[in-house]
């Protein structure tokens, strides 16, 4: 069974603008698959789409993770599910350590889940373990959850998290955008470590870059709302060479 | 951390506008006739054995009532209270002072049980209900308007720690009692103390003598019963030179479709180098969502730093009660005094909250710092009312404001109104002011980290108040913050 199924799903935002026009996409497990499109195409929407945020109308389509239907259930219950997303802009937490965060969300995921929370000293185990990884500093998970941080500090925050959660499904928003180079490789070796037979992931970026460190399996373009070509990971170098141009006039015609 | 764990599970275990405290406890008891008039008045001073000064005390107060009018400066909203349709006295039946706990009627302990509070020594002393460590807690209970039970009398009596109700107090320590009584909150103070002054029931004494560090925290639960009946509390706390004490006040009231008239009055006094730290969990009865029933809760709490480097620390959570006026305020007159004030309130569905501090800097040198955090949800509106002055020969004084506002939904309201009267040139005032609002982006995040709404609101609440929950002895932080999720319970979506 594929562990990602969406077939034909149309999304309006309030005003009754369509903003996705029948994205079809299958990943299997172990498949990282890259998401590559122009600003304002719709790939963030794809993303909170999937993960069940407020504000737009799925007007056609339907999405299965596991066979389930995603899309009714809640965002936590998505979560427990085993969907992650790494956000675009991760949120600001006032007065929440971040290691408060981390352990509050592994717990209420493995509640949902029927399983045991997890010990203290486990917990603090885990954490040390994968922040180290990361190179994040200690002393960050004491403050409060993106407060202050460094616009790497949060991406890193967001790929310790996912570490942490063990995804099924994760999604990827831009993790790359905002991140110099050496960031940009932590990071990406972050996601690497966390590639495996039964993980599938979704990479959503913009540009190739993110590519040469997270090497995927199948390369999407997507435009003005929906996939309009699939290939190997050599149509990412064919976007950088060519830009989206093609498209445009595709669209146009 | 485990805190946090805890209020989440709170928050999924119960149902929404659950108020756990709402149970009536059938008790026989006794109230003294309808209305209040100068008999009411000698009927209550009767019942409580008082010597001839302590009731022309309150016929003096109540004459002066008869003269005043209600206050309408606070932004709170309610119908005229019928004050001749009230009972101003309630007692157990068959009241005698009880001489241990094994003479309290089983009834009320049975209360005080599903309260959970540890009434019994030997419980406490087994640390049968306290985690490991804790410290032990003495505790004054107060069932509408009688004291039923003191703890740990013995013990405290050792240090000379003086801890009893009011009533014995004006009869065993005459000599304390007057030279204190109403000399921090005069008679003639506002309509609700001056009502209280009159008709006050019971409520705590403590008397720390100098030098003496009171060692264990002092605790009063207050649990008004009976229906139509006002309570009306009065506390007196005295650190002498170089004390120290920490006390700590917990009110609950079933739940009833009419609304209750509370009207407390506490007075601290902090003489040379003594500390008083005075905590409230406030969690009567809010009225249901609709607005119907809950507690008026109007008191009068003021601290006054008699001496010179004293100390006195207010430091509150506020949930309950249909309407909150309430302004505990610090008079700074000794040198080097300092005042605190940390301030967690909070009103969902219609509940009104008008709350606040004073600070009166008179000495030279003395500092005071505000912290209030005030959530409003649901319906209601929540105000925050300051003042923070300096007399002219208070050179030197320092205050430090911090004002925050956090507001969930769009159908409540937060309001600020701090008064600045700086009548010194050397004095400092800084303040600070933030309104926020729960953004659905925030609790999106955490929800799509796992977190359900609630536990999401309440992980994000808890960040909010942290900086007050942080000045709560350590067991009661760990109550608050179950109570502030409970309180804030089916106020998104
Ligand atoms: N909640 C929303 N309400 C209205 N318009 C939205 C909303 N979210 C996205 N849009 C619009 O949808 C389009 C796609 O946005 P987005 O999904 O963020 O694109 P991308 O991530 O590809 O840059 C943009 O035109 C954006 O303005
Ligand atoms: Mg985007």
């Amino acid at each position: 069974m594929s562990l990602l199924e969406i077939k034909n799903l149309q999304v309006s935002v309030e005003d009754d603008r369509q903003i996705l026009r029948g994205v079809n996409l299958t990943v299997n497990p172990g498949e990282v698959h890259a998401i590559m499109g122009p600003n304002g195409s719709g790939k963030s929407t794809l993303a909170h789409v999937l993960s069940g945020k407020d504000g737009y109308a799925v007007t056609g389509g339907e999405v299965l993770l596991d066979g389930a239907d995603l899309l009714a259930m809640e965002p936590d219950e998505r979560a427990a599910a085993g969907l992650f997303l790494a956000f675009q802009y991760p949120m600001e937490i006032p007065g929440v350590a971040t290691m408060t965060f981390l352990r509050t969300a592994m717990n209420a995921q493995r509640k949902k889940r029927g399983e045991a929370e997890l010990s203290t000293p486990e917990f603090m185990k885990r954490v040390r373990e994968e922040a180290a990884k990361l190179s994040i500093d200690p002393e960050m998970l004491r403050r409060p959850v993106n407060v202050g941080f460094s616009g790497g500090e949060k991406k890193r925050n967001e790929v310790l998290q996912m570490a942490l959660l063990q995804p099924k499904l994760a999604v990827l928003d831009e993790t790359d955008s905002g991140l110099d180079i050496d960031a940009l490789k932590i990071a990406a070796e972050g996601v690497n470590r966390l590639r495996s037979p039964e993980r599938g992931m979704i990479v959503i970026t913009h540009y190739q870059r993110l590519l040469d460190h997270i090497v995927p399996d199948i390369v999407h373009v997507f435009f003005n709302g929906r996939i309009v070509r699939t290939g190997g990971k050599e149509l990412a170098h064919e976007l950088e060479a060519k830009g989206y141009a093609d498209y445009e006039q595709e669209v146009a015609a | 951390m485990p805190a946090v764990q805890e209020t989440v599970e709170q928050v999924r275990s119960i149902d929404v506008d659950q108020y756990k405290y709402g149970f009536e406890t059938l008790i026989e008891t006794e109230r003294a006739p309808k209305g209040l008039s100068e008999d009411i008045v000698r009927f209550i001073s009767a019942k409580k054995d008082e010597p001839a000064w302590m009731l022309e005390w309150r016929l003096d107060a109540y004459r002066r009532w008869l003269t005043m009018e209600e206050p309408t400066w606070a932004r709170v909203d309610y119908p005229k209270i019928p004050y001749d349709e009230l009972y101003y006295y309630a007692a157990p039946k068959a009241f005698v002072a009880p001489k241990s706990l094994d003479d309290v009627d089983p009834e009320i302990l049975k209360t005080y049980e599903k309260l959970g509070i540890p009434l019994r020594e030997q419980e406490i002393l087994a640390g049968v209900q306290r985690p490991e460590g804790a410290s032990r807690v003495a505790v004054d209970a107060v069932f509408d308007s009688v004291s039923v039970a003191t703890t740990f009398k013995e013990e405290l009596k050792k240090a000379g720690v003086i801890f009893m109700p009011i009533s014995e107090a004006v009869r065993e320590h005459p000599e304390l009692v007057r030279k204190y009584l109403g000399s921090v909150v005069p008679v003639t103070d506002n309509f609700f103390a001056t009502l209280n002054s009159a008709v006050f029931s019971d409520g705590s004494f403590v008397y720390v003598p100098p030098g003496v560090r009171c060692p264990m925290e002092l605790s009063t639960y207050f649990r008004i019963n009976e229906r139509n009946t006002g309570q009306f509390e009065r506390t007196l706390i005295i650190a002498d030179k170089g004390s120290y004490v920490s006390y700590l006040e917990g009110c609950t009231a079933p739940r009833r479709d009419e609304n209750q008239l509370h009207a407390a009055v506490v007075e601290l006094i902090a003489l040379d180098d003594a500390e008083i730290k005075y905590s409230t969990v406030q969690n009567w009865y809010p009225g249901d969502s609709e607005g119907r029933g809950g507690i008026y809760n109007f008191v009068t709490k003021r601290g006054d730093c008699r001496g010179a480097r004293s100390k006195i620390s207010w430091t509150q959570v506020e949930t309950g009660s249909a309407i909150t006026w309430k302004y505990p305020s610090c008079i700074l007159r000794g040198d080097g005094s300092r005042g605190e004030f940390y301030s967690i309130a909070i009103s969902n569905g219609r509940q009104q909250v008008d709350s606040g501090t004073k600070m009166i800097h008179l000495g030279k040198n003395t500092t005071s710092r505000i912290i209030s955090k005030g959530i409003a949800a649901g319906r209601s509106d929540n105000t925050y009312r300051g003042l923070v002055s300096a007399h002219r020969k208070a050179t030197g004084a320092r205050n430090f404001t911090n004002c925050d506002s956090l507001l969930i939904g769009s159908h409540c309201g937060a309001h600020t109104v701090p008064y600045i009267e700086a009548k010194n040139a050397s004095a400092v005032f800084e303040h600070e002011a933030t309104t926020s609002k729960i953004s659905e982006d925030m609790l999106f995040y955490c929800m799509q980290r796992g977190l359900s709404e609630e536990e999401a609101v309440a992980l994000v609440v808890n960040g909010f108040v942290k900086d007050v929950l942080q000045h709560l002895p350590m067991e009661f932080a760990v109550e608050a913050q179950k109570l502030i999720s409970i309180s804030l319970e089916g106020s998104v979506g």
